[in-house]
């Protein structure tokens, strides 16, 4: 996660010295704000192209069955280099989300070895996995991350689809709020998946250990093509394309990133209906409380009331 | 607080509580029998928006804050534990994010306001400094809130705003680190940051109580800019303006909610879902919206202590507005020069807000500067000199008035020039 938000901008700016100079430190701001201009003149990432998501809009809610894919893609291949610590077995069974029965999550959380301890003896134990437990790591820690991936540290997924933006540019910003769009993150997250090419485009120089993607900022990812045709193997039919694992796993991000989406929209309606209905209400009242006196105007035409 | 006090209560608990602390008397001659100008438009029930809105950030930041971990190691993880696993944790810390945002769409709409109705002129200048103070403290508690989740803009904000009082001469470097706790921005700055994050809003409400108070002195201002005359100008506060009010509220809330259940991370920053790293700098260090105008500012001035103070006292100024103003006429409606500059120094401060969102490269950095400058110049050499040369329209004699001189003739107060102001502005 670090490491990548350095790369993404294909810029260094770790540079020690500019980061704990007291007296630089305003510049640091200034810098980071105006590096991207002087940084690599790679060519602009095109923005990510919307996709159809079933939690879009206000009656969004989550299709249980891309959820469970989209767990068994991360299962198969994302968690060997993705950590997700701040989901846990339980969730899974969550009303809401991919909803796997208890007995499932129970039988799927003991598939898992977890270190626990100190026992009385004071030593660290191995046990299996608990519903309660978090998902394990694939690595002890950020060092032994970077260290098995070419010096990159592999995001941790939990609120991943969160944390991904996409600048559209111009005054949509202003639209934005209106349209209800907030699927950025899972949009980026396709497009990334679906954006690797064999070979950067002529006159491009990929650095060693990078790969060429398309919306990735700077173009130079140091996570390799993920997923391919075939690789994850479906149980319910679902077509087993890269196209297919990658709105299923982004799918299963947003919902790990945002599990009480469905139960907020929901809550949603029910308070843009009452308040509705209150305002309706209190309009009533105040057009009769005010009635022959004219608000806003100056004029009194009626008695004074309450005299 | 001001307002005839005729109240007497019947129940002899409370005449024998009453005589002894009259503050049944003091809340009824405020908030019941209170005299408002029968003329007051919608714009004016943004007081009572923003008096909502403090209440329900203390009240979800209290219960927040009893999930919430400030030490920098725990505190991502906690704002993620009382999004998942805190019971209505999402809405709680959603309604408190977009809270702040609402707050201030509130209290600029309360100012601008204020602008347009020249409601900073005698005899309310004590009470527009209140405001301008209450103002800057919403802005330290909302630059030290955001700082609490830990992400990386909480971060890089803090680093970059606490940085700018390095900028001052001799001292500036001793203060940041007094501020830091450290030498950088580590666990003692969230500590401290949260302690005075839970501390300011009190501070807040305590003035707020100065305000109201000081607005009871001379009461409300209305759209005409002409001073309550004699009873018929007012209806009592209950039930024409607890009504008004109310309903201004609850189509706030509808409009908060919206934001709250459908676009909840719309008005924050993708970035702060990353947890705080020292070492790794975000592309592109941006504050919250509300302070955009005043970071385009920061960064137009190419000089470091010259942003730092064009930063300060942009607003500082505000609370000079009272002498910098020499109309004496309140209303813009009365004043077409005024009216058209006061527009166009709105719409400056939408650019800089803009030019505060991008990349100061280019175009950005000149329209920034051009804005900056035209800020200033508005306050500082338009507003004083309009006074001396603009012919101000016809004002009406009194609210009552208003309509009946217009449809009547011209039998209503005649204005010709500034000095010779009907006395009905002097109240």
């Amino acid at each position: 996660m670090r490491l990548e938000l350095v790369t993404r901008n294909g810029k260094t700016i770790m540079s020690p010295l500019r980061i704990f100079g007291a007296p630089a430190l305003l510049a640091a701001g200034f810098l980071a704000v105006a590096a991207p201009a002087r940084a690599q003149e790679a060519a602009p990432a095109p923005l990510p192209p919307k996709q159809s998501w079933s939690f879009a809009g206000p009656f969004g809610r989550y299709d249980q069955a891309q959820l469970q894919r989209g767990y068994q893609v991360y299962r198969e291949v994302c968690s060997n280099c993705h950590s997700m610590h701040f989901v846990s077995f339980r969730n899974l069974s969550q009303a809401g989300g991919p909803s796997f029965s208890e007995g499932q999550v129970k039988a799927l959380a003991e598939t898992f070895k977890v270190q626990d301890g100190p026992n009385d003896a004071g030593d660290m134990f191995e046990r299996p996995g608990r519903p309660s437990d978090p998902f394990p790591s694939p690595f002890p820690n950020e060092q032994a991350a970077r260290a098995a991936n070419g010096g990159a540290l592999p995001p941790d997924m939990s609120v991943l689809a969160k944390a991904r933006d996409i600048e559209f540019g111009g005054l949509w910003f202003m639209l934005q709020p209106f349209s209800q769009y907030s699927e950025q993150g899972v949009d980026y997250i396709h497009a990334v998946l679906n954006g690797y090419h064999d070979n950067p485009p002529d006159g491009f120089k990929l650095p060693d250990g990078k790969y060429y993607n398309d919306y990735y900022p700077g173009h130079a990812i140091s996570m390799p093509k993920p997923l391919s045709d075939g690789q994850v193997t479906y149980t319910d039919g679902s077509p087993q394309t890269v196209e297919q694992y990658s709105h299923d796993i982004a799918a299963f991000l947003m919902w790990a990133a945002e599990p009480k989406l469905v139960e907020r929209k929901r809550m949603g309606l029910t308070v843009v209906i009452f308040l509705a209905v209150f305002i309706g209400l209190l309009y009533a009242i105040k057009k009769r409380i005010w009635a022959g006196i004219h608000d806003d105007t100056g004029v009194t035409t009626a008695a004074q009331p309450g005299e | 607080m001001s307002g005839s006090t005729t109240f007497v209560p019947k129940n002899p608990v409370l005449k024998w509580f009453e005589s002894r602390l009259p503050i049944i008397g003091l809340v009824h001659s405020s908030f019941v029998a209170f005299p408002n100008p029968r003329n007051l438009n919608y714009f004016w029930t943004f007081g009572g928006i923003l008096a909502f809105m403090l209440v329900a950030q203390i009240v979800t930041g209290v219960v927040l804050a009893m999930h919430y971990t400030p030490e920098s190691t725990l505190a991502f993880a906690s704002v993620e534990h009382i999004m998942r696993d805190v019971n209505f944790g999402w809405l709680l810390r959603y309604m408190h994010a977009n809270g702040a945002s609402m707050f201030f769409i509130a209290v600029y709409i309360h100012i601008a306001r204020g602008l347009y109705y020249g409601s900073y002129k005698a005899p309310r200048e004590i009470l527009w400094i209140l405001g301008v103070i209450i103002f800057l403290l919403m802005m330290a508690t909302a630059f030290m809130g955001y700082v609490l989740p830990w992400g990386q803009m909480s971060f890089w904000g803090a680093k970059v705003i606490t940085s700018l009082f390095s900028a001052i001469p001799l001292v500036g470097d001793a203060i940041t680190v007094w501020l830091w706790g450290g030498y950088s921005v580590g666990n003692a700055t969230l500590n401290r940051f949260f302690a005075l994050h839970y501390l300011l809003p009190f501070m807040i409400a305590g003035l707020v109580v100065l305000h109201i108070w000081a607005l009871h002195v001379p009461g409300s201002n209305n759209p005409l800019g002409v001073e309550v005359k004699s009873k018929k100008d007012t209806l009592p506060f209950h039930p024409y303006f607890t009504v008004k009010d109310g309903l201004a509220v609850v189509c706030f809330m509808l409009f908060f909610s919206y934001f709250v259940f459908y676009v909840p991370n719309y008005l924050g920053h993708a970035d702060n879902y990353i947890e705080a790293n020292p070492l790794v700098t975000p592309a592109h260090i941006v504050p919250e919206w509300y302070f955009l105008p005043y970071y385009a500012m920061l960064r137009a001035v190419p000089n470091k202590l010259g942003g730092v103070c064009a930063l300060f006292g942009s607003i500082l100024l505000l609370a000079f507005l009272p002498w910098l103003d020499t109309s004496r006429i309140r209303s813009a409606n009365f004043r077409p020069v005024y009216r058209v500059f006061l527009w166009v120094w709105f719409a400056a401060v939408a650019g800089l807000g803009y030019c505060g969102s991008q990349e100061p490269v280019g175009g950005i950095v000149t329209a920034s500067q051009i804005l900056t400058f035209w800020y200033f110049f508005h306050l500082l050499v338009v507003l004083p000199l309009l006074g001396f040369f603009e012919t101000p329209l016809k004002l009406p004699a009194t609210i009552t008035d208003a309509v009946l001189s217009t449809t009547r003739g011209s039998s209503g107060a005649m204005v010709a020039a500034r000095t010779t102001a009907s006395p009905s502005v002097d109240g």
